[in-house]
């Protein structure tokens, strides 16, 4: 190699060409930088930037409709939306079927849950039908053991499922899929049943209402397939198969029982689902409810969002909802409002009192300082409370004005659970972000500007003015940006003195997310929140930089 | 530094102005007894009378100060009681003191001599003003403990306690706090989880942020963006994310989960004070070191880690505290059973109010004192090691 370098480059004491070594060694440092930094970052990225990302894959995410009602939602692509009536026959057939698994997996109430949040009566027209869909195939069933007691044996059915000869196993892993989809999580193990070919042909609803109940059965019940009596949607299945079925040329297990049950099938009860599901609540048969199904039914959504600022997404497109439902508007607006409050309040306050540190004498400011930074070091949770003490009705401040009779103790002031309550103690409680940012960029003023601005014949207000106040503006900026960016996503504060009008935007999310269960609009909120924090945090970072950010 | 008159005052610039300041104390004593005029009339009367005896005929500075502290003790004591009679004590001393400060010209001592009396005005003003925004801070602390001591279970101070009287004060909300079982596993709790959190954000916190400030470190201002991102980041909005993902992958409810929680939340804040440590680090020690044959294992804790000890102690106390603080997060991501102090003090507030959660805070308070104190002198060292003057 020595060779080649004797033209031109620099060699180093090992052979090698120096800039060739010299970026080995910059590569070495390199990795050994990012190897420090790995453990951290991957952590990071577990525990914290993974569950931003969840919540705001959770924003748009909308699977639990087609996951709960898989072949309605298939069915109802073929209905138009705006056509005024009630989807056909087929719709009610897969819903029948859907609503049966939903019901036996105990999903049902969550997916009625999810509608009702876009149209109201879909909850308990969901809890209703869960109940009843079993009574049909109990119909069925007792129909179906008039014509032979053997039709409703464990063991019968497992072995006319079962079949002979080649065995077909995509029925039983459509049905794992599809399970897996309603419960959420997916379903692994051993099932201990396939179909055979011929049966699947011959029995298509069966041999699939059958996998269903056998990967539920040994899936999540973890029970023995060939001794667990079928689903009554099995026997519904059934009757649906043998209206037009062809058995002639069928020799499997069971065979006669199947043509005596074909030959008798008038006897059975049979009603056309829509009928069935109209007996059950008028309201399956409204266009509007369904409307709502098919509008909520792909696996994304922009619905939270819309829900978010007010609108709502209909058959029509998107409107504006009605007028007492609009309230997180209302609640942006608000949060924004006070949190501007709070900011200026926290300038007015913390202004005169950087000032004040800046220019005294390193020991008094620093005894001073213990004022600012003791109220900065105590618990969040000690000072609202020390609010809460201050500000209510029996509370210091009113005890104390009525004691020098400037309130009559009849008439006490309401400081608390409203907007004051919440800006007075959020202003506390913020005002040492604003003083210390404040505080360390008027260090850096030299108070001769302000004597030379004087000493030129400037009056007080002209100096501080066009002199001292032009160069304090990088900290109110900074001091600014940051009591906002803290004070518009608070949630413990407002909570405890808020009352209900003093409450911000996050208080929403919280009773989203722990009370009405409503997880897609939290997300959807709070997806809102870090968009309008992140572009603060942008501009944070132009006036100061995250790297100048300084603690105590 | 400059020469400064102190000159006595004209009489007739000096009676009114305590006059003055009477007359503002006598409106609230007035109101109190529902007659705003005579005590507007008898606070300006009494002590504009008082300013003319001490200035002209009773020179005496120091008996005249007791006479005033005495004086507006019994008044206060006639009129309102014991606490009365304290107020009186602390006006009495105000007004002994601002008559001779006035009198003598005291106030002029430290000031430029070319002030204009508009400019002496507004500087006085402006410390006032000041001194009533430092009241605004420290006050909603100073509140809290008295209370906390108090007999009954209010959250208000009693009659009794407003005289001063034995039977107003007990330690029955510290006997609550440290002998119920609510409490002490909520104590436990927060001692379990922060610790454990601590531990977690500075060891992994203190190694990135000495791969951070290496000279070369590729995507050096994104991977920093994320590493102080949880900072950033609205409480709520981690909370939200978090108990969707943790309840997704099973840790939602559990001890670790809380814990992870708590470390990711507690990284930025070593991050930023480590980083600021060796800022100031000498590079060449770290050189001299292996150079004499230690390996980078020796020369971290050997050479390195010594010298950026108060800056990992400190980012270790940040992270302790905003685990100890924590609570938004920790009410989503644990359940009953990681119930730590805050949660317990925000159920207490807003579900049912026991003075025993100001027995906690007064003792919260206590310890944020010691924590800001070792602080405040882990800097200093850092600052002295480092060669800068210390602040």
């Amino acid at each position: 190699m020595s060779d080649t370098t004797e033209t031109g480059p620099v060699i180093s004491a090992d052979g090698v060409p120096l800039k060739k070594s010299l970026r080995r060694a910059l590569r070495r440092q390199k990795l050994r930088a990012l190897g420090l930094i790995a453990p951290l970052l991957i952590f990071v990225l577990i525990a914290f930037v993974a569950p931003i990302l969840d919540m705001l894959f959770r924003s748009v995410e909308n699977q639990i409709v087609s996951n709960t009602l898989p072949a309605t939602v298939e069915a109802l692509q073929d209905w138009d939306e705006n056509s005024g009536v009630a989807p056909d026959e087929p719709v009610y057939k897969a819903l029948y079927f859907d609503m049966f698994l939903a019901a036996e997996a105990k999903r049902h109430t969550r997916l009625g849950s999810r509608l009702n949040y876009e149209k109201t009566g879909l909850s308990s027209l969901f809890r209703s039908s869960g109940r009843r869909v079993d009574d049909l195939g109990d119909d069925y069933a007792d129909a179906f053991e008039d014509i032979d007691p053997r039709l409703t044996e464990a063991g019968f059915w497992f072995s006319l499922m079962s079949g002979e000869g080649e065995k077909n196993e995509d029925p039983v892993a459509s049905s794992r899929r599809r399970l897996s989809g309603v419960a959420d999580s997916w379903l692994f193990g051993e099932v201990g049943f396939a179909p055979s070919q011929e049966i699947t042909q011959l029995l298509p609803e069966t041999t699939r209402a059958y996998s269903e109940f056998a990967v539920f059965t040994a899936l999540v019940d973890e029970d023995v397939v060939a001794e667990e009596d079928p689903w009554e949607a099995v026997y519904v299945a059934l009757a649906l198969d043998l209206a037009n079925a062809d058995l002639s040329s069928y020799s499997g297990p069971g065979i006669e029982t199947l043509r005596m049950a074909q030959e008798n099938l008038g006897n059975l009860p049979i009603v056309p689902f829509k009928d069935f599901f109209e007996d059950i609540d008028d309201d399956w048969v409204d266009p509007e409810y369904w409307q709502t199904i098919a509008v909520f039914s792909p696996s994304y959504t922009s619905g939270y969002f819309l829900n978010s600022v007010d609108l709502q997404k209909t058959a029509d497109g998107i409107e504006v909802r009605p007028e007492n439902q609009r309230i997180y508007m209302m609640l942006f607006q608000r949060t924004m409002f006070m949190s501007l409050m709070i900011t200026g309040s926290c300038i007015l306050l913390g202004y005169p009192v950087a000032w004040i540190l800046a220019n005294l004498p390193m020991r008094t400011a620093n005894l001073l300082m213990i004022l600012v930074l003791l109220p900065f070091w105590t618990s969040l949770l000690v000072r609202t409370s020390a609010w809460k003490v201050m500000l209510q009705q029996q509370g210091v401040i009113n005890d104390t004005l009525v004691w020098l009779g400037l309130v009559d103790d009849a008439s006490r002031l309401v400081m608390i659970n409203n907007q004051f309550g919440t800006i007075v103690a959020m202003t506390h409680i913020l005002l040492p972000f604003m003083i210390l940012p404040l505080y360390s960029v008027m260090q850096t003023i030299p108070p001769s500007y302000l004597r030379a601005a004087k000493s030129l014949g400037a009056t007080n207000w002209t100096a501080f003015w066009r002199v001292y106040f032009p160069q304090s503006v990088p900290g109110i900026g900074a001091g600014s940006i940051l009591v906002f960016i803290l004070s518009i996503g608070y949630y413990i504060t407002p909570e405890i003195v808020g009352g209900t009008t003093g409450v911000f935007i996050s208080n929403r999310i919280a009773y989203h997310i722990s009370s009405s269960l409503n997880w897609g609009l939290a997300a959807a909120l709070g997806t809102i929140l870090l968009a309008v924090v992140l572009i603060l945090y942008w501009a944070y970072d132009k006036i100061v930089g995250i790297d100048n950010v300084k603690l105590g | 530094m400059t020469i400064n008159i102190t000159e006595p005052k004209p009489v007739s610039f000096v009676v009114p102005v305590v006059a003055a300041a009477g007359a503002f104390l006598g409106i609230f004593v007035g109101t109190a007894h529902d007659n705003t005029l005579l005590g507007l009339l008898g606070g300006a009367v009494i002590t504009g009378l008082l300013a003319l005896i001490f200035l002209t005929i009773f020179r005496r500075e120091r008996e005249a100060r007791w006479i005033s502290v005495a004086g507006f003790a019994v008044i206060g004591y006639l009129l309102g009681g014991l606490p009365g009679g304290v107020i009186g004590i602390a006006a009495g001393w105000f007004f002994g003191w601002f008559i001779f400060w006035l009198g003598e010209g005291r106030y002029r001592a430290k000031l430029a001599p070319y002030y204009t009396p508009m400019q002496v005005l507004w500087h006085f003003s402006f410390r006032v003003i000041c001194g009533m925004i430092f009241f605004f801070l420290i006050t909603p602390i100073v509140v809290v403990m008295p209370l906390s001591f108090n007999a009954e279970n209010f959250f208000t101070f009693t009659p009794e306690m407003l005289r001063f009287a034995p039977e107003g004060y007990s330690l029955k909300h510290y006997e609550d706090f440290f002998t119920n079982s609510d409490w002490q596993q909520a104590l436990w709790n927060s001692l379990s989880i922060a610790p454990a959190a601590t531990l977690l954000s500075v060891g992994f916190g203190t190694l990135a942020a000495i791969g951070l400030s290496s000279e070369h470190v590729p995507f050096r201002r994104p991977i920093m963006a994320i590493l102080i991102s949880p900072m950033i980041v609205p409480l709520i909005i981690s909370a939200a994310g978090m108990y969707f993902f943790y309840s997704r992958i099973g840790l939602q409810g559990t001890y670790l989960g809380v814990v992870l929680a708590h470390a990711a939340l507690g990284v930025p804040f070593v991050i930023i004070t480590v980083t600021a440590t060796l800022v100031g680090f000498d590079r060449s020690l770290t050189r001299a070191a292996a150079n004499m044959g230690a390996n980078p294992v020796t020369t971290f804790f050997r050479v390195q880690m010594p010298l950026i000890l108060p800056g990992v102690i400190s980012g270790g106390l940040f992270a302790f505290i905003t685990s100890f603080d924590e609570v938004v997060v920790v009410l989503f991501v644990g359940s009953a059973g990681q119930k730590t102090l805050p949660w317990q003090m925000f159920i207490g507030l807003r579900e049912q109010i026991s003075p025993t959660i100001l027995a906690v805070a007064t003792i919260l308070v206590g310890i944020s004192i010691l924590l800001l104190t070792t602080v405040e002198l882990l800097r200093r060292r850092s600052e002295r090691l480092r060669g800068m003057s210390p602040g």
